[in-house]
């Protein structure tokens, strides 16, 4: 199938599409805004439902209903936005029910910039509101990734039960490249959902809820997401390794930052330093055995993890890493993204420190 | 011969609602009324969170239960998936008029085709006795003990009215349970929503004034009268708009 030139957010959305999303519910915040708009347009036209919410609470809260009825439904926010639907996605979470997030990270804290950053990606992975809960989080680093992991996170979301998100910051959503799209999937093809509240139509019914007052039954329910959340660990953390095999020098980074620390791996090689990179790409569950199999190897000396924050996802390569191998950062926040230069010079530094302290 | 009999809409839970207090009364309409039109087994209800939060515990039918004022946005989504389907919503003075405005007044607004019961009690009970957005002037709340007054704490907030102002609502109306004859025009007013909303008219209101004996401090006969006689002061009465009958 050819490809077609498609911006990152309307790679989105055709990823939700064809993988059977027939409920969009949004609201403006840049730079998703191609989101709703693209969806505005489009869903109408394959029999899905679009509502521009008054709120991103609301716009959450339309997702719970509309994928508590059992369709599959999607939200897509940035930063500042996608902190107010944090309430909905744990009542989602502890109801259990299946959606998908988008966030296009934008620079923060507060209302921030609007420029790419990577800021959320605690807020993503270590549960984001209150309660103890996870989402499947996948991070895209190309507009085709970006069709392609909204497609599989709707599968992944129904198999657990699960809401997912995709976490990508802004550059991904804005960013325009070839992609080839999968066939649009038949809504028959998608497996049926008993429990969803769409009318009992003499069955027995359904209840969607996230009270669960007594303590008895509570940690019994809360033990069970987390038997889901281990399932999840062991079935899919997935990341990509670029030319790890020898790396004496480890880079690791997500979305954006992946693409430019892979061409740092390549010009630090160019210059005779043995570099790779590992690129995550679930960030929930995290691909610890990326890293821990890398630690073990004796030619490794170093991790240093560049991200579009101060240091979040440094904190689980460390955890990954655990004290085998000295782990490095370096990061750049308020929507400035690291030239490869920037890099390639901090990665020389990571090793050079690295072998000065052994 | 048989004078009455339960309906089935209800489920045999005993519910936790306080001696005197009416919202069982207006939960037995809600059921007897969906029941009647045939609408049970195609029907989604929406529980809020207060007094009511065990709703989906009493309505025999597919429940949700929505965050703290977010029920008319979880219905938005449903419905607006499932057209043919029954959803009413079924939500308390905090939930609807305080922290879910927002909610309330765009459902409202874009005309979603549903039917939100409003259960006005003047008073936060599930978390004891803090003012509502619909606490009358003078009244005693644990956030307001020496009475709502208007310079510290506002005006109680007429939901009717206000969306009334809106142009898409097809049936507003206001009714009480604090006597039998009252509890019946709110069987009726229910009972005409939710034929509303199955023929696809559009966004139908019912608010329903409730006792709340309890955090009133009253017996539960003086707290009926205290509805009748003062609640409705403050919150008359009455259709606020029935495109049915051409009131805009």
């Amino acid at each position: 199938m050819s490809k077609i030139l498609l911006h990152g957010t309307e790679a989105i959305c055709e990823g939700a599409m064809r993988n059977g999303c027939r409920a969009f519910f949004g609201y403006p915040i840049t730079p998703q805004n191609e989101v709703p708009e693209y969806m505005s347009v489009k869903m109408p036209q394959i029999g899905g439902v679009f509502v521009q919410a008054e709120s991103e609470v609301a716009a959450i809260n339309m997702v719970y209903g509309a994928a508590g009825a059992g369709i599959r439904a999607m939200t897509s926010s940035s930063s500042p936005g996608v902190s107010l639907k944090q309430e909905g996605i744990s009542y989602i979470a502890c109801a259990r029910i299946p959606c998908v997030v988008v966030n296009i990270m934008r620079a923060g804290p507060g209302l921030g910039g609007i420029l790419p950053a990577q800021g959320d990606y605690f807020q993503a992975t270590k549960g984001g509101g209150h309660g103890d809960y996870h989402l499947i989080v996948l991070a895209p680093s190309s507009a085709q990734e970006a069709c392609d992991f909204t497609y599989r996170a709707f599968d992944l979301a129904d198999r657990y039960r699960v809401p997912a998100m995709i976490l990508a910051d802004g550059m991904i959503g804005q960013i325009m490249e070839p992609v080839e799209l999968p066939p649009m999937r038949p809504l028959s093809d998608i497996p049926e959902k008993p429990w969803a509240t769409s009318g009992h139509y003499g069955k027995d019914r359904r209840i969607l809820n996230s009270l669960i007052i007594k303590p008895e039954q509570l940690e019994p329910h809360v033990n069970e997401l987390q038997r889901t959340y281990n399932e999840i660990y062991a079935n899919e953390r997935k990341a990509e390794q670029y030319k790890t095999e020898d790396a004496e020098i480890i880079l690791t980074a997500y979305g954006t930052v992946a693409r430019i620390c892979k061409s740092a791996v390549d010009q630090l090689r160019a210059q005779g330093v043995k570099a790779g990179c590992i690129r995550p790409i679930t960030l929930y569950p995290f691909p610890d055995d990326a890293f821990s199999s890398n630690a073990e190897r004796a030619d490794c000396k170093a991790f240093l993890s560049v991200e579009l924050s101060l240091g979040q996802m440094v904190e689980d390569v460390r955890l990954a890493v655990n004290g085998k191998k000295p782990v490095y950062f370096y990061g750049r926040t308020g929507g400035n993204v690291p030239e490869e230069e920037e890099i390639v010079e901090a990665a020389k530094g990571a090793l050079g420190k690295a072998k000065s302290e052994l | 011969m048989k004078v009455f009999e339960k309906t089935k809409m209800l489920t045999d839970a005993h519910m936790h609602y306080c001696p005197g207090c009416t919202h069982g009364i207006v939960h037995r309409l809600v059921a007897e009324s969906i029941e009647e039109l045939g609408l049970q087994e195609k029907c989604i209800g929406i529980a809020p969170v207060g007094c009511a939060v065990f709703a989906y515990d009493y309505f025999n039918c597919d429940m949700q239960e929505a965050a703290h004022g977010r029920a008319p946005a979880v219905a938005t989504g449903i419905k607006r998936c499932l057209p043919d389907r029954t959803v009413f919503v079924y939500q308390g003075d905090g939930d609807l008029a305080s922290i879910g405005m927002a909610e309330t007044v765009h459902a409202a607004a874009r005309g979603e085709n549903i039917t939100i019961i409003f259960i006005n009690n003047s008073i936060y009970g599930m978390t004891g006795g803090q003012m509502a957005p619909t606490t009358l002037i003078g009244q005693k709340a644990t956030t307001c003990q020496n009475g709502r007054d208007p310079a510290v704490n506002g005006y109680p907030i007429r939901v009717c009215e206000l969306l009334a102002t809106l142009d898409a609502p097809y049936y507003i109306e206001r009714v009480s349970t604090h006597d039998v004859k009252h509890v019946i025009a709110a069987k009726r007013a229910i009972k005409k929503a939710l034929k509303f909303q199955s023929e696809g008219r559009g966004y139908t209101f019912i608010e329903v004034l409730v006792s709340c004996p309890t955090n009133w401090h009253m017996r539960p006969v003086d707290a009926l009268r205290f509805m009748g006689e003062e609640c409705t002061k403050t919150f008359p009465l009455g259709v606020y708009r029935d495109k049915s009958e051409g009131k805009e």
